[in-house]
């Protein structure tokens, strides 16, 4: 963004009034409905629950601790896997796809990235539930399996971890393909040529040439699938049953259902450090790329 | 490397993302009570939508609060970008990284923590509550859509205006306005559709008094099989691809 780019018409805030209440309106939008409630969490995390008015005093960190508990840290390190699963599926899908999609000729490529956003325009719920008519016991899948013989009997696929990290593929691939479109997109083909010049094979090419210049996209792509990955509590609601849980589904069961705000609020935090961890990591991975292009 | 398999790849894959879809679309002519056998085309199902009077309801108060929210962070997204392109001043990098962080952040975080200040501050879950959460999560891609705009536009026109005579306030009227209403208008559409497509945030901040259509969906998909959900799916993914389109037809027609 051209935020620091001083251009010559831009004039200071001070001498414009209309400016100046703009700043006013949004500075006051962020901070009330973005950093209050993240204070807020929190604070909420450090407080002890109460079944009255949801929050108490003393102060501890027993929701930190109970999230070391062994059936959550299970849960945890269940969704986390599951959430690692879908993000490697989307790359492994979407990293062929979007070069692929580089390569079409130009004209055609903004009607392939039109009809790659569609499905990603519509109601993500009417979508797994889709998916549910295709993977049930009595579903499309099973029975054309079975009027084929290539099956005697259904194969169970509904309620379990697989068809959770399906729904959560099918929901996040376009996440994964648009910001790895867009480095593929500015990937510029002479350097490949001059590492085919210089002597590397297509293999020390693509190690050495395209996946370091491709990396601030595929750390995007991770950061864009990772964490809603860990987040979408109506995928395994809808096709998951109560054995393959997000992180997000206990979100939502501590605040809404146990009314265990700082349990919920303590889990929220650590979603919160993940995504911090990940945009970090895009930064500097950007950075490096800069100063070497510059250099 | 073989030549075709690029291409071979790129259909494979968009094959997947549009079956689904097309199972939705055929399932939603289905005559069948059953929901996975087919039972001769019908329009049964559009029927029982619009019965439902709760659900016809729902879709009054989701488009009404889409309308809103949209219309409220185009107008804030819009002048916002405009200050941010416009004007030095200080703090300028962290409200670019706070929009940056809101566009980032897993919905379920800024869900529970809206929930939080909402009870605490005392604001009813209803429709504003949704009002204000929707706006919020809008608002970036406002702004950014409209930033986008304004980086590749030539500065000398603003330039003239002001050498003219005209002041700020003219200047942005008669000069800057018309050159990002493409954009402003994109922005409306993508948070018109962001609104009415969100679960998660909404799940959190709305109550009974305002049912809207997402939660009445998840309501019905969550046990068992509800065929009038297709016909409703159909009609959403109609509803989209015609915003979707109009969309990309005024970014792209004004860009010649």
């Amino acid at each position: 963004m051209p935020a620091s780019g001083v251009s010559p018409t831009m004039s200071s805030i001070r001498q414009q009034p209309f400016g100046a209440a703009v700043l006013v309106l949004v500075w006051g939008w962020l901070l009330f409905l973005v950093l209050a409630p993240n204070l807020l969490v929190v604070g909420a995390s450090v407080m002890t629950r109460d079944p009255g008015s949801f929050l108490s005093l003393p102060l501890n960190l027993d929701a930190y601790r109970q999230l070391m508990d062994p059936l959550y840290l299970d849960v945890f390190l269940h969704s986390l896997y599951m959430a690692a699963v879908t993000t490697l599926a989307c790359l492994l899908i979407g990293y062929p796809f979007a070069w692929a999609l580089s390569k079409v000729e130009k004209r055609r490529q903004l009607l392939l990235i039109f009809f790659l956003i569609v499905p990603f325009w519509t109601n993500s719920l009417v979508r797994t539930y889709a998916l549910k008519l295709i993977l049930a016991t009595n579903g499309l899948i099973n029975s054309a399996l079975l009027s084929l013989g290539w099956i005697d009997e259904p194969v169970r696929m509904l309620y379990t971890e697989g068809a959770v990290i399906i729904g959560l593929v099918y929901l996040l691939l376009p996440f994964m393909i648009l910001p790895l479109y867009s480095v593929f997109d500015d990937l510029r083909e002479e350097l490949v040529m001059a590492s085919h010049d210089l002597g590397a094979g297509r293999f020390a090419t693509f190690l050495h040439v395209i996946v370091p210049l491709t990396l601030p996209g595929v750390l995007a792509g991770v950061m864009l699938v990772l964490l809603p990955a860990m987040g979408l509590f109506f995928v395994p609601d809808i096709l998951g049953g109560s054995r393959n849980l997000l992180v997000g589904n206990v979100i939502k069961n501590q605040f809404l259902d146990a009314r265990n705000w700082p349990f919920g609020a303590a889990a929220s935090i650590v979603l919160t450090l993940t995504m911090a961890v990940l945009m970090l990591a895009h930064r500097i991975s950007k950075q490096r790329i800069g100063e070497e292009g510059s250099a | 490397m073989i030549r075709w398999l690029p291409r071979a790849w790129l259909m494979l894959i968009y094959g997947l993302l549009y079956v689904p879809i097309a199972v939705l679309v055929v399932f939603s002519f289905n005559d069948s009570r059953s929901g996975y056998t087919w039972g001769g085309l019908s329009l049964r199902w559009y029927e029982t939508l619009f019965n439902n009077h709760a659900m016809v309801e729902a879709m009054w108060n989701s488009l009404w609060l889409a309308l809103s929210a949209a219309t409220v962070s185009t107008l804030i997204g819009g002048l916002t970008a405009l200050a941010l392109h416009r004007y030095r001043f200080r703090g300028k990098r962290v409200l670019n990284g706070m929009l940056f962080v809101v566009m980032m952040s897993p919905e379920i975080v800024l869900a529970i923590s809206l929930l939080a200040l909402f009870l605490l501050v005392g604001i009813q879950l209803g429709y504003v509550s949704l009002l204000l959460a929707h706006v919020t999560f809008c608002l970036p891609f406002v702004v950014i859509t409209v930033m986008a705009r304004l980086s590749g536009f030539d500065e000398s026109l603003p330039e003239a205006a002001r050498d003219l005579g005209a002041s700020d306030f003219t200047m942005t009227r008669t000069v800057l306005i018309p050159v990002i209403m493409p954009a402003l208008l994109a922005g409306w559409l993508l948070g018109f559709t962001l609104s009415l497509d969100d679960v998660v945030v909404s799940t959190f901040v709305s109550g009974p008094t305002y049912e809207i259509l997402p939660l009445r969906i998840y309501s019905m998909v969550r046990v068992g099989l509800k065929p009038e959900v297709n016909a409703l799916g159909t009609l959403l993914l109609v509803f989209s691809l015609v915003m979707l389109s109009l969309s990309q037809w005024i970014l792209t027609r004004s860009k010649q």
